[in-house]
């Protein structure tokens, strides 16, 4: 008996090991950039445009394009993406239609992101002529967000109970009607954690953009959609491999990694408030 | 009420069109990637292009298209980080669902999510800058970007995909099971051994399969960790080139229609049907597992 606690102790002190060297792990990585990105960050390396060859300045240009396309990424993904679920939990009936959809989006999920990168070079920016643009990278961030926001609203729809759609149709509601009023405000908190991971995810995405939308360096900042821009993630990829004075630059890349971690890292933590706030509130 | 039945059904046209999307996306690219793909065996012979020993797209003596290089790149990195990942991935799984106290699981459960919300390309700079500086003072090695670098950051970025699936599976096994268990008389780490893990095996095995299909499409963090030569020395501590990172590296530079354009989505047709068929088996493992109704 005293064997096997004292092999339990010794297991369950390695794995409790395991775990708390992943934490250590985040901790470092995020240290270190930290620690050599702090000094760099300023309002000014914020709001400034790169000079001297981007070895001098500030990445102003890099986060308005990250905007952009992130933005563009989600007007798009997010009406779509809660239409689809809305369909599949409320008017679908299942079948062999619903299956093909279904394992559609598992798949879209599965795809790597350089194969939505090489599809929308061949689609946008080669096949409708759109160019290295802020509109070919906003789709095809679009695309690969997609099933992020389909999966994460079709949870959320199926949390809602069908006591709720059942009271409301029994009073004569429509079925949209329903859906408007007694589903998806219930619904709302799953769908908006769901969407702002897919916007975390898209405004860290780096391969799909280098080949549709982003520029090394541009001096200036994109005047309308079909215009190339600088964006955070390639930026960083651009200064770590691809600038000419790599470790002149090398403290500019940490401030630019501090900000780019800083903002994504920002997205998550609210997307894990909501839903826990939401969850400590649901009490049907 | 007939305006009213209109409006009803248009909205249920609309969602239904979106739902569409998803089907017409994975179709597209299919056709896309096959349609370019193929063009690139009027020139080059299908075999040359999967076991020839060369990647020289660019040579102007002579342009070889072989892909053995970038496959071998991609198999080290991967199987290094799956090797990493695996027992370290179920081991949290196992932590989180069955060993640790409510305060460890709710420190532990945000913390695994946002390693899986950091983008690859600051793995790919942490990869760079700081991993490859510990491997060469460990090693002494020559190339310090190289597989082992890869492999390591991949496998931090795996574990997550890991942890999460698996701990699902973990969590869902029926309490009845391990109470069977400990009152038969095993302890706590008998139990888990015995019992759940090895029930809970078809959704840990999804797990892994998943987080293969993103070991071998991630791009960012490998192109920046591993050197990018499209070289076989069978040594972890030589910089290789992955797929992923050959068309990242190339495409930009690429003649629109060239054989190296058509070559390119070539690589790409592999890599949407490799991670295909393991996202496929992936989800045919769970929904079996899930239909057999525990």
């Amino acid at each position: 008996m005293n064997n096997k606690l004292l092999k339990q102790i010794i297991f369950f002190q390695i794995f409790r090991t395991i775990a708390a060297s992943v934490i250590l792990f985040l901790f470092i990585m995020i240290w270190t950039f930290i620690s050599n990105g702090i000094g760099v960050v300023s309002w000014s390396f914020l709001t400034d445009m790169p000079r001297r060859g981007m070895t001098e300045g500030g990445i102003f240009p890099a986060i308005v394009g990250t905007i952009y396309l992130t933005l563009g990424a989600i007007v798009f993904a997010f009406p779509i993406g809660v239409a689809s679920a809305v369909y599949l939990v409320e008017y679908a009936r299942e079948g062999r239609l619903v299956q093909i959809i279904n394992s559609a989006i598992t798949n879209l999920a599965g795809v790597p992101s350089i194969v939505y990168g090489l599809f929308g070079f061949g689609i946008f920016v080669i096949f409708l002529n759109f160019g290295t643009s802020i509109l070919s990278g906003s789709l095809t961030l679009f695309l690969m967000i997609l099933p992020t926001i389909v999966s994460a609203a079709r949870e959320a729809l199926l949390g809602v109970p069908k006591s709720f759609r059942e009271g409301s149709l029994a009073l004569g509601a429509t079925k949209w009607q329903t859906i408007r009023h007694m589903v998806l405000p219930y619904a709302l908190p799953g769908i908006l954690t769901g969407a702002i991971l897919a916007v975390a995810r898209a405004a860290g995405e780096t391969a799909p953009i280098i080949l549709t939308a982003a520029f090394f360096f541009r001096p200036s900042l994109p005047k309308s959609i079909m215009d190339g821009t600088m964006a955070l993630a390639s930026h960083i990829y651009y200064m770590a491999t691809q600038h000419h004075a790599i470790n002149l630059v090398r403290p500019l890349t940490y401030g630019s990694v501090l900000v780019l971690l800083g903002l994504v890292l920002s997205l998550n933590i609210l997307a894990i408030a909501v839903r826990t706030r939401y969850r400590r509130r649901k009490n049907w | 009420m007939r305006i009213n039945n209109f409006k009803e059904f248009l909205i249920e046209k609309f969602l239904f069109a979106s739902s569409i999307v998803s089907i017409i996306v994975v179709t597209l690219i299919f056709l896309l990637l096959f349609s370019q793909g193929i063009l690139a065996f009027r020139e080059i012979s299908i075999l040359d292009f999967l076991f020839g020993q060369t990647w020289q797209p660019t040579s102007l003596m002579k342009a070889e298209f072989g892909t053995v290089p970038l496959v071998y790149g991609t198999v080290i990195v991967t199987s290094i980080a799956m090797a990493i990942s695996i027992p370290l991935g179920i081991a949290i799984a196992v932590y989180i669902a069955e060993i640790a106290n409510p305060i460890e699981k709710e420190i532990l459960k945000p913390i695994v999510e946002l390693l899986a919300g950091v983008p690859s390309v600051v793995y790919g700079f942490f990869a760079l800058v700081t991993l490859a500086t510990w491997i060469q003072q460990l090693t002494s090695t020559n190339s310090r970007l190289n597989a082992l670098n890869g492999g390591l950051i991949l496998a931090i970025m795996v574990i997550p995909t890991i942890v999460s699936l698996a701990e699902d599976a973990i969590s869902s096994v029926p309490k009845e099971y391990r109470e069977g268990s400990m009152a038969l008389g095993a302890s706590k780490w008998e139990t888990i051994k015995n019992v759940t893990v090895p029930s809970a095996a078809p959704g840990i095995l999804a797990a892994i399969l998943l987080g293969f299909g993103r070991a071998v499409g991630e791009t960012m963090a490998v192109l920046m960790a591993t050197g990018n030569a499209a070289v076989v020395n069978f040594n972890i501590l030589d910089s290789v080139r992955t797929m992923t990172a050959t068309i990242v590296i190339e495409t930009p530079e690429v003649a629109f229609g060239s054989l190296h354009y058509h070559a390119l989505f070539a690589v790409a047709l592999l890599l949407f049907v490799i991670t295909f068929v393991f996202n496929y088996i992936a989800g045919v493992i769970m929904r079996r597992y899930r239909r057999t109704g525990r």
